[in-house]
C-alpha cells in the first residue's frame, strides 16, 4: 500500500507524516504537492496537518479548492481510503467530505498538549485492533478544534457509529459529545484533531500515537 | 458596484469570541448589553450592472466559499446597483 501526502502551502506535518509512514512503518510513501492533478497511484491518501493557507477565512477554507482536491474528491468517491490529521480534518469538512465543522476552542486560546483519546463508533478500516476500553494519550495542536454539527446531523452520526474518537476524561475544546475523530457513512474517509505522528517513536515520550497510527493505515 | 457581506454564527453555535467581548464590555461598564456575536465582513468590488444577477454571483460565492453554511449564515448588500 503505498501513501500519498499532500502538502498544501502552510502544511506543516507533512515531513513528520512522511517520516512515520517511511520509517516507522516501512510504507511506501510521497509526498503530493497540492497544485498536482495526480495523486502518485497512491492507495491511501493523507492530508497533514498545519496552517494551509494561514488559515484564512476559515482553516481549510481556501485549502479544499486546492487543484490536487479535485483529484482526492474523486478518489474518496471511489471509495479510496482518506485521512485527515487536525488541519486535514478541517479541510476534509470543509469539502463535504465529512460531517461537522471545526470551530474555534470554547476556551478561546490555541492548545498545544496531550490529550486522553478512546476509540468508540462502529468497527471500521481505521480503528481496527484499537481497545474500546484502553486510554490513548495523544498530542494535540489546534485552535480550531471544536466539533460542531446540527442537532439532525449529530443524531445520525451517533446513530451510524461514525463517531471514531472522543476525548476521555476531559474535553479540551468544548467538543460537541467530546467528538475528536469521524469517518464518512461510506467508511472510507476519517478526520481527527490529535496528533499520532507525534508521538510514534520512543524518543518522543510514548507509543500511544503509534498504535493509533497503525490503526488508522491498517497495518 | 460594491456587494458588501455579512457573515455570522448560526444561532445556537457558541461564539467564544463574542462571549468574551461581552464579558470585557460588562466590565468596562457596558451593563446594558446583551449577548454578543462576533461575525466578518467581507467587500466585494464588482463591476456595475444587473443587482439581481450580481447579487446571485455573491450569493453563489457565500455558499461555495465565502461562508461554510453548516455553521454560518451570510447576508449580502449591494450599493451602487441600478
Amino acid at each position: 500500500m503505498k501513501v500519498g501526502i499532500v502538502v498544501f502551502p502552510g502544511s506543516n506535518c507533512d515531513e513528520d507524516t512522511l517520516h512515520v509512514v517511511r520509517d516507522v512503518f516501512g510504507r511506501p510513501a510521497e509526498l503530493i504537492w497540492h497544485k498536482e492533478h495526480d495523486l502518485h497511484r497512491a492507495d491511501y491518501v493523507v492530508l497533514p496537518g498545519g496552517f494551509s493557507y494561514g488559515d484564512y477565512l476559515r482553516c481549510g477554507a481556501i485549502a479544499r479548492f486546492s487543484p490536487v482536491m479535485d483529484e482526492v474528491v474523486a478518489f474518496a468517491r471511489r471509495g479510496g481510503p482518506v485521512l485527515g490529521i487536525c488541519n486535514g480534518f478541517q479541510i476534509l469538512t470543509e469539502a463535504g467530505l465529512l460531517p461537522g465543522a471545526l470551530l474555534l476552542n470554547a476556551g478561546q486560546r490555541f492548545l498545544g498538549r496531550d490529550v486522553l483519546l478512546r476509540a468508540d463508533g462502529r468497527p471500521s478500516r481505521f480503528t481496527g485492533g484499537l481497545s474500546r476500553t484502553a486510554r490513548y494519550r495523544l498530542p494535540i495542536a489546534h485552535m480550531d478544534g471544536r466539533y460542531f454539527i446540527d442537532e439532525e446531523g449529530h443524531r445520525r452520526l451517533e446513530g451510524e457509529g461514525g463517531v471514531l474518537f472522543r476525548y476521555a476524561d476531559d474535553n479540551p475544546n468544548g467538543s460537541l459529545g467530546a467528538i475528536a475523530g469521524v469517518v464518512n457513512e461510506a467508511g472510507n474517509v476519517a478526520g481527527l484533531m490529535p496528533h499520532p505522528e507525534r508521538n510514534a517513536e520512543p524518543v518522543l515520550g510514548n507509543l500511544d500515537g503509534r498504535t493509533v497510527f497503525a490503526a488508522l493505515l491498517g497495518s | 458596484m460594491v456587494a458588501r457581506v455579512y457573515i455570522t454564527l448560526k444561532p445556537g453555535v457558541l461564539d467564544p469570541a463574542g462571549k468574551a467581548v461581552e464579558s470585557s464590555l460588562h466590565t468596562l461598564g457596558f451593563q446594558e448589553v446583551g449577548s454578543v456575536r462576533l461575525g466578518k465582513y467581507i467587500e466585494l468590488q464588482l463591476p456595475d450592472g444587473d443587482g439581481a444577477a450580481a447579487r446571485a454571483r455573491v450569493e453563489e460565492m457565500c455558499r461555495k466559499l465565502l461562508a461554510n453554511t453548516v455553521v454560518e449564515n451570510y447576508r449580502v448588500e449591494l450599493q451602487g446597483e441600478r
